[in-house]
């Protein structure tokens, strides 16, 4: 038979990290958990691995210095040079002073938003995207806990929940 | 992370999780009070009359303003770099208070975020208009045309801004949207029929996850180490726009640092000013508190010093330079046609944040909004001073002139003023002006149970 969704639903961050070690203990699997707001500690209990997002930025932002650097050599110093104010347009390196500020504005152009965009495609994040609602209040006050199990073994679950404090279990 | 409990505590009023959901979507879900309505219909009439400006002077052309040969810059960039100005504190309350984990920015950080993108997009309309034919304002682009080429020149600190500009701005926006969404859900999922279809789409289908949260917090992290070196770099751009010219009184290498200073200065005030009226309407007292007026008003006087310091310093060092160009510039501006604006700037921005050394007067609501009207006063006149003074006595005394706004230029002024409050306005009837969620991560233990532990 297959497994049902079981939600054990906490409105106590301390509560709720507690049960998660209580079925970690018990070697029950946790599916996902739904909170209103960054719960600080639970990456850790639920075994989640470091985002490698800022590594997703740091290359988006040497993309967009070596973006900056070869349109300003192109534009400036190799398609068409022209005096102005007697500035030195030879060489990159001699323009290199003036060419600073906007090399680090695209930089930070170029992390900024690659990262957002990252993270936006990767968490399924734009308009239309339907959203999965655990409880009708975990935007509010609830903090959700979902687990996959076989229908006989959802009552022992069910008490397992009720122990370590949640204010409501839904099984489906 | 929990707040200590022997602090002052950051909300007053003993808030359950749900109570802050409650108070925050409380002016978005109901109807506005009158104060909203008439504020609202002055806003538009304001902006009205900077629309009907803005219209005859790209009717008739830059000859609407009350510049001239020798003063060619005076009015339009002095708001540009006021409402530049302005919007830095946004992103140095949520960027740079985030990266020192001051926790008090959580209720004014979405506020001031809305603030620094209206006041951009303020600042950005008058290089616009200045620009006289502005459906041509993409050539400051490097597009590629049909003159050859012709590129841009990227030695040019004007160019620089460009970028710095719409980079500060579309980065600030991603930054303020990216904290909305969490916060929309919430409203999402208390709406019915039309609202939930719109909050929906507004939220990205936001779920809450554990993982999303992991990577929200990242990301948040990383765009406001990000956001900080773009802050600071914007506000030097814009210094170099004068200080890598050769006018007596702009070519000086203090400028950055005291931009910046002046800068966080005027943001500040304005914040406060903005705060103080928005708590009392939308009843947000507990929220942001006497606490949080007076650790801002502290930023005032640190920034408000900076800025007295490197007005003496530049004056001195005009002296001690020895050259008589530069010795000139500041003794005409101290003593010369325009000493009313630069004593004003001296009496709004030396003088008055030093009263709030004063405990009493910087816990005090009135005397705080009375100081930061002064302040943005004597703000705009530092940059009203810069410009002007410098230019309308050059190096040859025959082109010496007096620089008078026009009415056009006062009209677009108020219109910028309009557009502002109207979208301040339309922003706190439909995003919630406090960062609900992260605002619940500060409650000293976690809801019901720190209720009781308190009245036990």
């Amino acid at each position: 038979m297959s497994n049902i969704k079981i939600k054990g639903v906490y409105d106590d961050q301390h509560k709720l990290l507690d049960g998660i070690r209580h079925l970690n203990s018990k070697g029950i699997k946790i599916d996902n958990v739904y909170t209103p707001f960054p719960i600080h500690g639970i990456d850790d209990v639920l075994g989640i691995k470091p985002t490698r997002i800022s590594t997703a930025a740091f290359i988006y932002g040497l993309t967009g210095l070596a973006s900056a650097l070869l349109m300003m050599w192109y534009m400036m110093i190799q398609d068409w040079p022209i005096n102005i104010g007697g500035k030195p347009n030879f060489s990159l390196l001699q323009n290199i002073p003036a060419f600073i500020p906007i090399s680090f504005e695209i930089t930070v152009l170029f992390a900024a938003h690659g990262m957002v965009l990252t993270f936006l495609l990767v968490s399924k994040l734009y308009p239309g995207s339907k959203a999965y609602i655990a409880h009708p209040r975990v935007t509010d006050d609830k903090m959700v806990v979902e687990v996959m199990m076989d229908p006989s073994k959802a009552d022992a679950l069910s008490t397992m929940f009720k122990e370590t404090g949640a204010v409501e279990v839904i099984g489906q | 992370m929990q707040e200590a409990s022997i602090r002052e505590p950051l909300i007053l009023g003993d808030k359950s999780y749900h109570q802050i959901t409650e108070d925050i979507c409380r002016p978005v879900e109901g109807k506005a009070n009158k104060y909203w309505y008439w504020a609202f219909a002055f806003s538009v009439a304001a902006l009205l009359w900077g629309i009907a400006t803005i219209s005859y002077t790209i009717g008739v052309g830059i000859g609407a303003w009350g510049l001239n040969k020798t003063v060619g810059w005076a009015w339009d960039i002095t708001n540009f770099v006021w409402w530049i100005g302005i919007g830095h504190a946004g992103t140095l309350i949520s960027a740079i208070l985030l990266l020192f984990r001051q926790r008090w920015r959580m209720s004014i950080n979405r506020s001031a975020e809305a603030m620094t993108i209206f006041a951009v997009m303020c600042a950005g309309l008058y290089p616009l208009m200045h620009m006289g034919r502005p459906w041509l304002a993409y050539w400051v682009l490097p597009l590629p045309n049909q003159y050859g080429s012709l590129w841009v020149n990227f030695n040019s600190p004007l160019l620089w801004d460009v970028f710095a500009i719409s980079t500060y701005f579309s980065v600030s926006l991603v930054f303020w949207y990216l904290g909305l969404i969490p916060d929309l859900a919430t409203i999402r999922d208390r709406a019915t029929g039309m609202r939930n279809k719109i909050y929906s789409l507004l939220a990205f289908g936001w779920r809450g996850s554990a993982k999303d949260w992991s990577r929200y917090e990242e990301v948040s992290l990383i765009l406001a180490g990000l956001s900080t070196p773009l802050v600071l770099s914007v506000h030097t751009i814009v210094s170099m726009d004068f200080a890598t010219s050769v006018i007596p009184g702009w070519h000086t290498t203090i400028f950055p640092p005291y931009f910046v200073a002046g800068a966080i200065f005027s943001g500040f005030a304005m914040v406060l000013t903005l705060m103080i009226i928005a708590r009392k309407v939308l009843s947000l007292e507990e929220y942001i508190t006497i606490q949080h007026i007076e650790l801002m008003n502290k930023i005032i006087i640190v920034t408000g010093s900076i800025v007295g310091v490197a007005y003496l310093t530049e004056f001195f060092i005009a002296w001690y330079s020895g050259v008589e160009y530069e010795t000139y510039a500041f003794i005409n501006r101290a003593t010369g046609p325009y000493w009313w604006a630069y004593w004003s700037m001296m009496t709004c921005n030396v003088i008055t944040p030093q009263l709030f050394w004063i405990r009493k007067i910087r816990t005090s609501i009135v005397a705080t909004f009375i100081i930061t009207i002064f302040v943005n006063i004597g703000m705009w006149f530092e940059r009203f001073v810069i410009i002007v003074t410098s230019l309308h006595r050059d190096y040859i005394p025959s082109s010496w002139v007096m620089y008078h706004p026009t009415w056009v230029e006062i009209g677009i002024f108020i219109g910028t003023l309009g557009l502002f409050f109207t979208l301040f306005l339309l922003f706190a009837r439909v995003f919630p002006v406090i960062a609900l969620n992260e605002l619940k991560t500060i409650l000293p233990a976690t809801g019901d149970q720190a209720k009781k532990d308190h009245h036990e």
